[in-house]
C-alpha cells in the first residue's frame, strides 16, 4: 500500500461500502426530488446535486459528528453526507411540518445543526462567511468547519475576504469548492479567469489541493489531510474539487448550454459507478453491495412515503415568533 | 468634568460583557491595539486578549458573516463596522442570514451578535460618512436596532444588546461620543430592548425622537417652556421593535405629536411612527408632522451641513411655525 495517503491505511473497504451508500441515499433522493417536482409536490425551485456526491461524502468522512458544515442552494447532498436523515430533509422540500425546519425553510435554505449543519446559502458565496464564523467557536471547541461552495462563488468578494481572513487568523476551516464547472449557465471560461481556483489559495499563503472531485477515495484522502491540519491548529486549507452536475442548475434550467456529448462523457465517470467498480475490486462482493443498495432504496422509499403523508404546516395554528425571548 | 462619558461607556459596556460571560468576542477594524478610530474601545485588547478581542482585515463583508457563523455556534460576538455607511458592504449576512435564522430554523437556534457603528452627520465628513442606516434595516424581521440618546442610555442599551439572543443592529452618534452625563440609575444598568423612554413630561406636544435627536429635542423644549410652551419628550431607544404604546400614551395625552428625524423623511421611521399612530391613536390627535433632513445626500461645506440638521433651535422654529406662538 506504499505510496497511497495515510487516511487509505485506516479505511477499511466496510467504511467505503457505507459511504458508497450514502451516495446511493443522495442519488436516489435527488431522483425522487426529480420525480416530485414534476408532479408539483416540490415548490419554487430546486437544485439536483446528482453527479457530485463524491465530493460531500468524501468530506464528511473525515468529520466528527460535532464538527461545522456549511452548504449551499445545492445542498440536499451536504445535508445527507453529514447525517441529516432523508425523511425530515424530503419533508422540508415537500413544504410539511414534519420538516426539518418544519416547511419553513425550503429546498435552499435548510438548517439542522442538531447534526453540524449550520445552514445552506441561497446567495452564492454565503456559505464560505459562515463556515468562517463557524471557525471562530470550531477553534475554541476543537471542532472543524466546512465550506461547501461552487466554481461560481470562487469570484464572490466572500471568497477573496473569508479565505484572507481564515489565513490571518489561522481558523480550522476547510473551504471546498465543487468546481462543477459551471456559474449556473455560464462556462467556467467565460467566469473564472485562470481557470484554476485551487491555484487561488497561494494569494492567501493556504495548501491547497485539485482533487477528482468523482472519485469518492481521492476526496476522502485530501479532506482528511486538511482536517488534521486544521485540528491540530495550522490553519485552512483550500481543496478544488473537479466534478459534474447531471441537471442544470435549476429546475428551470434546460442545461442546452452544455457541449453535445459533455454530459454522457462525465456519466462515463459516474461516481457511484466508479466506486461500485472499486469496492468490488477490493474483495467486497457483489451481495454485500447489493444489500447496500436495497436497504438504501428501501430507506428512501419509506421517507418519500411517511413525507408525502406528512401534513402541511396548519397558518391557523402555526406558532411563530420573530424574536428568540 | 465629572460623569461618564458617552464613548467611555460604551467601553465600560463591552469591558463588563467580557468580563461576565466568556463567550462575548470583540472584532473589528483597528478596535483592538489601536482602541478604535473614535477612541471608543481602548484597553480592551490589552485587559482581554487577542482571542477575545482582535483586529481584522478591511472586509465588512467577511466581518458580518464570520459575526453570524459564530453566533450561531456558540459564541456572542460584538462587530464594529467603522461608519455607518460601510453597513452597505455587511447586508448580505444581516439580512438575508442573521435576521431569519431562528424562524427559518424553526427555532433551533439563536443569533446573539452586535453591530456596533458610529454613525451620523454634523462631522464634516460628507456623504459618505456621515449617514444614519437604521433605516436601512428597519424593516427587516428578526433584526433589532437600537440607538441611544445619552451616556448612561449608551452603556444600558449595549449591555442589553449584547445580552440579547438576537442580532442587534447598534447605532453611536458621531456628536455624542464626547458628551458626558451621569451614569446609569439603578434599574437601568441593563436595558432590555424595544422600550421607550419618556425623558421629559409634558403637556401641550409630544416631540419624539432618537439618538442625537433626544438631547436637540431636550435643548428646544427647555426653550419652548421658557416660552409657556410644555413638550413632552419620549426617547425611542429602538428603531426596531418601535414602541408604539408608549408614544400612543403621551399622545393621549398632549395630543400633538412632532417626529424629529435626522434623515429622509421619504422612508424613515418617522413616517412608519405616524402612521402608526394615526392608524391607532386618531381620536387623540389634534396634530401630526415630521421635521426630518432633504431628500438629497448629506453635504461637506459646514454651513450647508448646518442647514440641512434639524437641530434644537430648527426643533423649537418648528414648533412655534406650527402651534402659532412666537418667540
Amino acid at each position: 500500500m506504499a505510496g497511497l495517503p495515510s487516511a487509505e491505511t485506516v479505511d477499511t473497504a466496510r467504511t467505503y461500502l457505507e459511504a458508497y451508500g450514502r451516495m446511493r441515499l443522495i442519488r436516489e433522493f435527488e431522483t425522487a426530488m426529480h420525480r416530485l417536482f414534476l408532479r408539483g409536490e416540490v415548490h419554487g425551485t430546486t437544485h439536483l446535486y446528482a453527479g457530485q456526491e463524491a465530493v460531500a461524502v468524501g468530506v464528511c468522512m473525515a468529520l466528527e459528528p460535532g464538527d461545522y458544515v456549511a452548504g449551499t442552494y445545492r445542498g440536499h447532498g451536504h445535508a445527507l453526507a453529514k447525517g441529516t436523515p432523508p425523511e425530515p430533509l424530503l419533508a422540508e422540500m415537500l413544504g410539511r411540518v414534519t420538516g426539518v425546519c418544519g416547511g419553513r425553510a425550503g429546498s435552499m435554505n435548510v438548517i439542522d445543526l442538531a447534526h453540524g449543519l449550520v445552514g445552506c446559502y441561497g446567495i452564492v458565496g454565503g456559505s464560505i462567511a459562515a463556515a468562517l464564523g463557524a471557525g471562530f467557536s470550531a477553534a475554541r471547541q476543537g471542532r472543524v468547519s466546512v465550506a461547501f461552495f461552487g466554481d461560481g462563488a470562487s469570484n464572490q468578494a466572500y471568497f477573496h475576504e473569508c479565505l484572507n481572513m481564515a489565513s490571518v487568523k489561522r481558523l480550522p476551516v476547510v473551504f471546498v469548492c465543487e468546481n462543477n464547472l459551471y456559474a449556473e449557465f455560464t462556462p467556467m471560461a467565460d467566469a473564472t479567469a485562470g481557470a484554476d481556483i485551487a491555484a487561488r489559495a497561494g494569494a492567501y499563503a493556504m495548501p491547497a489541493a485539485t482533487v477528482d472531485g468523482n472519485d469518492l477515495w481521492a476526496v476522502r484522502a485530501a479532506a482528511s489531510d486538511a482536517v488534521d491540519r486544521a485540528r491540530a491548529g495550522e490553519g485552512p486549507t483550500l481543496l478544488e474539487c473537479r466534478t459534474y452536475r447531471h441537471y442544470g442548475h435549476s429546475k428551470s434550467d434546460p442545461a442546452t448550454y452544455r457541449a453535445e456529448g459533455e454530459l454522457d462523457r462525465w456519466r462515463e465517470r459516474d461516481p457511484l459507478t466508479l466506486a461500485r467498480d472499486r469496492l468490488l475490486a477490493e474483495g467486497v462482493t457483489e451481495h454485500e453491495v447489493a444489500a447496500v443498495e436495497q436497504a438504501t432504496t428501501a430507506e428512501l422509499e419509506q421517507a418519500v412515503e411517511n413525507a408525502l403523508a406528512a401534513p402541511y404546516p396548519d397558518p391557523s395554528t402555526e406558532r411563530a415568533t420573530e424574536y428568540s425571548p | 468634568m465629572s460623569g461618564l462619558e458617552f464613548r467611555a461607556a460604551i467601553r465600560d459596556a463591552l469591558a463588563e460583557e467580557l468580563e461576565r460571560d466568556p463567550s462575548v468576542v470583540f472584532f473589528g477594524e483597528d478596535v483592538a491595539a489601536a482602541g478604535g478610530v473614535f477612541k471608543a474601545t481602548p484597553d480592551l485588547f490589552e485587559r482581554f486578549g487577542p482571542d477575545r478581542v482582535f483586529d481584522t482585515p478591511i472586509s465588512e463583508l467577511a466581518l458580518a458573516g464570520a459575526a453570524y457563523g459564530a453566533a450561531v455556534t456558540g459564541l456572542r460576538p460584538v462587530f464594529e463596522v467603522m461608519f455607518g455607511d460601510f453597513m452597505a458592504l455587511a447586508m448580505d449576512s444581516l439580512v438575508n442570514q442573521a435576521a431569519k435564522f431562528w424562524y427559518i430554523s424553526r427555532e433551533q437556534g439563536t443569533v446573539p451578535l452586535v453591530v456596533r457603528s458610529a454613525v451620523g452627520a454634523g462631522g464634516r465628513f460628507g456623504a459618505i460618512h456621515s449617514q444614519t442606516h437604521g433605516t436601512w434595516f428597519q424593516g427587516i424581521p428578526g433584526l433589532k436596532i437600537a440607538f441611544p440618546s445619552s451616556p448612561a442610555e449608551a452603556k444600558g442599551l449595549l449591555k442589553g444588546a449584547i445580552r440579547d439572543d438576537n442580532p442587534v443592529v447598534f447605532l453611536e452618534h458621531k456628536r455624542l461620543y464626547s458628551v458626558t452625563g451621569p451614569p446609569p440609575p439603578a434599574g437601568e444598568e441593563v436595558i432590555a430592548l424595544g422600550r421607550a423612554a419618556v425623558t421629559r413630561e409634558g403637556d401641550d406636544l409630544t416631540v419624539v425622537s432618537v439618538g442625537k435627536g433626544v438631547p436637540d429635542a431636550l435643548a428646544a423644549a427647555d426653550a419652548l417652556a421658557e416660552e409657556g410652551t410644555s413638550v413632552e419628550v419620549v426617547d425611542l431607544r429602538t428603531l426596531r421593535p418601535l414602541d408604539v404604546p408608549t408614544v400612543l400614551e403621551s399622545v393621549a395625552k398632549t395630543n400633538r405629536v412632532l417626529a424629529v428625524e435626522e434623515g429622509p423623511r421619504t422612508g424613515g421611521w418617522a413616517t412608519g411612527l405616524l402612521g402608526v399612530v394615526a392608524e391607532e391613536g386618531l381620536h387623540d390627535l389634534d396634530d401630526a408632522w415630521i421635521l426630518a433632513t432633504d431628500e438629497t445626500p448629506i453635504p461637506y461645506s459646514p454651513t450647508l451641513e448646518d442647514a440641512f440638521l434639524p437641530d434644537a433651535e430648527a426643533i423649537a422654529a418648528s414648533v412655534r411655525a406650527r402651534l402659532g406662538v412666537a418667540a
